[in-house]
């Protein structure tokens, strides 16, 4: 018999700074009306100079440790998803691990697959608990993406981190099922020594986002023998507001279901981060025995596809830290396009 | 900053470990070989608590080289409730909005970096409760 | 212990000095201080620099100034104490009298500080307080002294014009002052409109960027006739205190122990009590730290220091006047030298001859030059032998 396993703590940081399409737009000469129609999106966080991948993780992972109520000693895996680790050689999960205290007895590495990283670092925590080797291990989605000035997913791309504690005893969901579905596409992609990354426009939509995702969750349905409505949650890749509603309502699924984690209209696109922090809104309202659908995507391509069921325990951890909505909505700080630019290195300097 | 000057201080900086002195519970951040008020060599280690009270600030406008994209900053010194004082940098805040006797949390930023190319200085700022 | 005296005193106007080399700088007040005297030869050397290597790349700073004032194989030692470093100089140099181990000792103090940039002085500044937990985040000086400035105010209820009051007080004794740096007059509302620094000091709530040297002559009381006409300046209280370098670990960020510890010491050891002292130059390196100092040393009850200078008390004809000779404030502050600076500008007041801005009936004089943000503190006091 397989041990049940699942989320024994999860929690999010979100920078918060936030910058307004208008603002983009307006530097840019475009049509804020425009971009806001079409990316379904009004504002995005923004990390300001002192936060990194790291940072925000470290912060989301506090949260997850004070939710499944154990020490940092405790974790026995550090899995850290990110497109944006700010070393490209010396791993994140090390400063994170250090931080939380999980040093040294703790298994890590890096993990990089544009937007599911995060999703990927989940997968694994979950079978090393699964396997009975750890009895928790972290695996954590953190992001602060950069789009190129100008371009589209400069308007998107935007700061945020969500963090899980796996294991097997006082489980607040346990997975269910999982899948993915993965093939070599190149819709989206940075070469090494480039700054800001490319992508392949219209490309990135059907044959890269659109398949992968509904490939996921057809293969979710199938092994779990599960439609739609036995759900109360979905939650999808976000990439501007439009896609996971347009991939939800694909599939079957209704907006009322969706509504709760599909966050990038006021936060952008947290890459890794995006599924990921979408589950710990629907998380911080779950009701004990509800089904929670979540589907991530990565560019690259491929989508990691997950089935949970939250248990009572939920009840006691939803309000033992912070929410990810009072991260989202509260204390917010408008910054101007000329800080946005300051606080992500946009303006050149001599060394 | 060559990287063991930074390791070393991970505890404090990372975990905010504090020396806890066994005979007479004088806490030191960061810690010490010898008790300042009673000599006593042996300590227990404990955290600071994430969240203390600011007793002084300042808005450095002419900082370090090293600290100019940053500034105008605001620096403060809290209290924490084991006693121990700590100075660190008051961040997503408006100078304006700053109040001595305000609470604030800890929260884990980059303190410095080493240029470009060198090794990144995690540690502690102090930010608004949310 | 034998009885010390100053009997010669020599420096060079302070300021910006392009032209002039951290030797010469050193050698030039070095040569003035043994012009002031008759000594034959010095028998052993004392010179405060808080950081020759920061400043000009230059450690070993006894050696190097032993050679080039042409006196070959003395004993020569640099003293550091942050910007105290010219006081504690002082202090061996006294010890080193009054032990008996030599007769003519030369105490000097020097910093050269403009051939770095203004964050580079920033930068060697900040190596006074608590490296990796005050400057790792950012700290400079002005900054820790805010910190002290905003306490001080939100207790006491003293004002922004208070502390202008310091600044307005030392630069006009500073207009006095020949060798002063900044020799200009100013008025509460340009201090309090200058540029701002660390909130809430201004720009003009600091002490400069200065190069400049100090040095004196220091023999045994018994043969100050020898090297002199002037009259001997007897030593008569040392005191050093240390305290926290880190402001955070104070027990008060309004009150400065080490000063308070160290002037007891020295009024002890000299028999007196702080209403017998005439003059004294303390360490000014911002308007508050004259405020807090001038309570330390107990010559106002805590708080009521920034209204005591308002009140015209700490003016040269006030009852306990500060810093005659314009201080840190305007006459500069190249750190290594101040403390030794300070005591030739007490030797000068008791001597008679501070021309302007010379104290009345000046009998018995005190130095307090402080280490960072008061991390040490070295006290002298002094009279006409």
């Amino acid at each position: 018999m397989t041990r049940k396993v699942g989320i024994v703590g999860y929690g999010a940081h979100i920078p918060r700074y936030r910058i307004k399409v208008e603002e983009i737009a307006k530097t840019w000469g475009a049509d804020a009306p425009s971009y806001k129609r079409g990316l379904e999106l009004w504002e995005k966080s923004v990390p300001p100079p002192d936060c990194d991948a790291i940072t925000l993780a470290v912060e989301a992972a506090k949260r997850a440790l004070k939710r499944a109520g154990i020490k940092g000693s405790q974790i026995s895996s550090m899995y850290i998803g990110s497109e944006s680790h700010p070393y490209a050689v010396k791993p994140s999960g090390t400063v994170v691990a250090e931080a939380i205290g999980a040093v040294p007895f703790c298994r890590c590495a890096d993990y990089e697959f544009a937007c599911k990283a995060g999703t990927e670092a989940m997968y694994t925590t979950l079978m090393l608990v699964k396997s009975g080797d750890i009895e928790y291990g972290m695996a954590i989605a953190a992001d602060t993406s950069q789009g190129a000035p100008g371009d589209a997913l400069e308007y998107s791309a935007s700061a945020g981190a969500a963090a899980f504690v796996m294991g097997a005893e006082n489980i607040v969901a346990e997975i269910e099922y999982t899948t993915s579905f993965m093939t070599d596409t190149p819709d989206f992609w940075r070469r090494e020594h480039q700054f800001y990354p490319q992508h392949g426009g219209r490309y990135t939509g059907e044959p890269a986002y659109f398949k992968h995702t509904t490939g996921a969750a057809k293969s979710l349905f199938e092994k779990s023998g599960t439609k739609p409505s036995d759900f109360q949650w979905a939650v999808f890749h976000q990439p501007n507001g439009k896609f996971p509603m347009r991939v939800g309502q694909m599939l079957g699924f209704k907006k009322e279901q969706m509504e709760r984690g599909r966050l990038t209209p006021r936060l952008g696109n947290t890459y890794s981060g995006a599924s990921p922090i979408g589950l710990t809104a629907i998380l911080d309202v779950a009701k004990p025995g509800d089904r929670i659908f979540m589907v991530s995507y990565g560019s690259g391509a491929g989508s990691d596809g997950f089935i949970w069921r939250v248990t009572e325990r939920i009840k006691e951890v939803q309000n033992i830290t912070t929410q990810t909505f009072t991260l989202l909505d509260e204390k917010k700080v408008y910054i101007d396009y000329g800080t946005y630019a300051k606080f992500r290195h946009k303006i050149i300097k001599n060394d | 900053m060559f990287p063991a000057r930074v390791a070393r201080e991970m505890p404090h900086r990372y975990r905010l470990e504090a020396a806890k002195c066994k005979k007479c519970g004088a806490v030191f951040f960061p810690h010490r070989l010898i008790c300042r008020e009673c000599g006593h060599r042996e300590f227990d280690t404990i955290n600071v608590s994430a969240i203390g009270k600011l007793i002084s600030y300042t808005v450095i406008h002419t900082p370090a080289s090293q600290f100019k994209d940053e500034s105008p900053f605001a620096l403060g010194i809290c209290e924490f409730l084991e006693g121990v004082k700590i100075t660190a940098q008051v961040v997503d805040i408006a100078a304006a909005d700053i109040k001595t006797g305000m609470d604030l949390q800890i929260e884990f930023r980059r303190v410095q970096t080493d240029g470009h190319a060198g090794v990144i200085g995690y540690g502690y700022k102090f930010v608004p409760l949310i | 212990m034998r009885d010390v005296a100053i009997v010669g005193v020599g420096m060079q106007k302070w300021g910006e000095l392009w032209e002039k080399s951290f030797r010469d700088l050193f050698v030039e007040a070095a040569l003035n201080a043994i012009s002031d005297t008759k000594v034959p030869k010095i028998d052993h050397m004392y010179i405060g620099c808080m950081t020759g290597g920061l400043f000009v790349g230059q450690e070993h700073v006894g050696s190097i100034m032993a050679d080039y004032l042409g006196q070959k194989h003395l004993a020569a030692t640099r003293v550091e104490s942050a910007c105290a470093s010219g006081g504690a100089a002082l202090r061996c140099g006294f010890i080193e009298v009054a032990s008996g181990m030599s007769d003519i000792v030369l105490v000097g103090g020097v910093e050269k500080m403009t051939d770095v940039s203004g964050d580079g002085a920033t930068y060697a500044l900040a190596t006074a307080a608590d490296q990796e937990y005050e400057v790792f985040h950012g700290a400079t000086f002005p900054g820790l002294y805010a910190l002290m400035a905003r306490a001080y105010m939100e207790r006491y209820g003293a004002t922004r014009d208070q502390l202008s009051a310091v600044a307005v007080k030392n630069h006009d004794n500073g207009l006095n002052n020949p060798n002063a740096q900044y020799q200009m007059k100013l008025t509460v509302q340009q201090v309090n409109e200058s540029v701002m620094v660390a909130d809430p000091l201004r720009i003009l709530d600091c002490s400069p960027i200065t190069d400049g040297a100090a040095a004196l002559i220091l023999c045994p009381l018994s043969r100050a006739k020898e090297f002199s006409d002037k009259p001997p300046i007897k030593i008569i209280g040392c005191g050093m205190a240390t305290d926290s370098i880190a402001l955070h670990d104070r027990r008060d960020l309004t009150s400065l122990d080490a000063v308070r510890i160290s002037a007891e010491q020295a009024l002890k050891m000299a028999g007196k009590k702080i209403g017998d002292i005439n003059v004294t130059e303390v360490h000014d390196c911002f308007t508050i730290a004259e405020i807090i100092v001038s309570e330390a040393l107990g010559m106002f009850p805590a708080g009521k220091g920034a209204l005591a200078c308002v009140n015209g008390e700490t003016r040269v004809e006030g009852k306990f006047p500060i810093n005659a000779s314009g201080g840190l404030k305007s006459k500069g502050h190249p750190v290594g030298a101040t403390g030794v600076a300070q005591a030739i500008e007490i030797v000068h007041q008791l001597r008679g001859e501070a021309g302007k801005r010379q104290v009345k009936n000046a009998k018995i004089g005190m130095t307090q030059n402080m280490g960072g943000s008061g991390g040490s503190s070295v006290v002298h006091i002094m009279e006409v032998a």
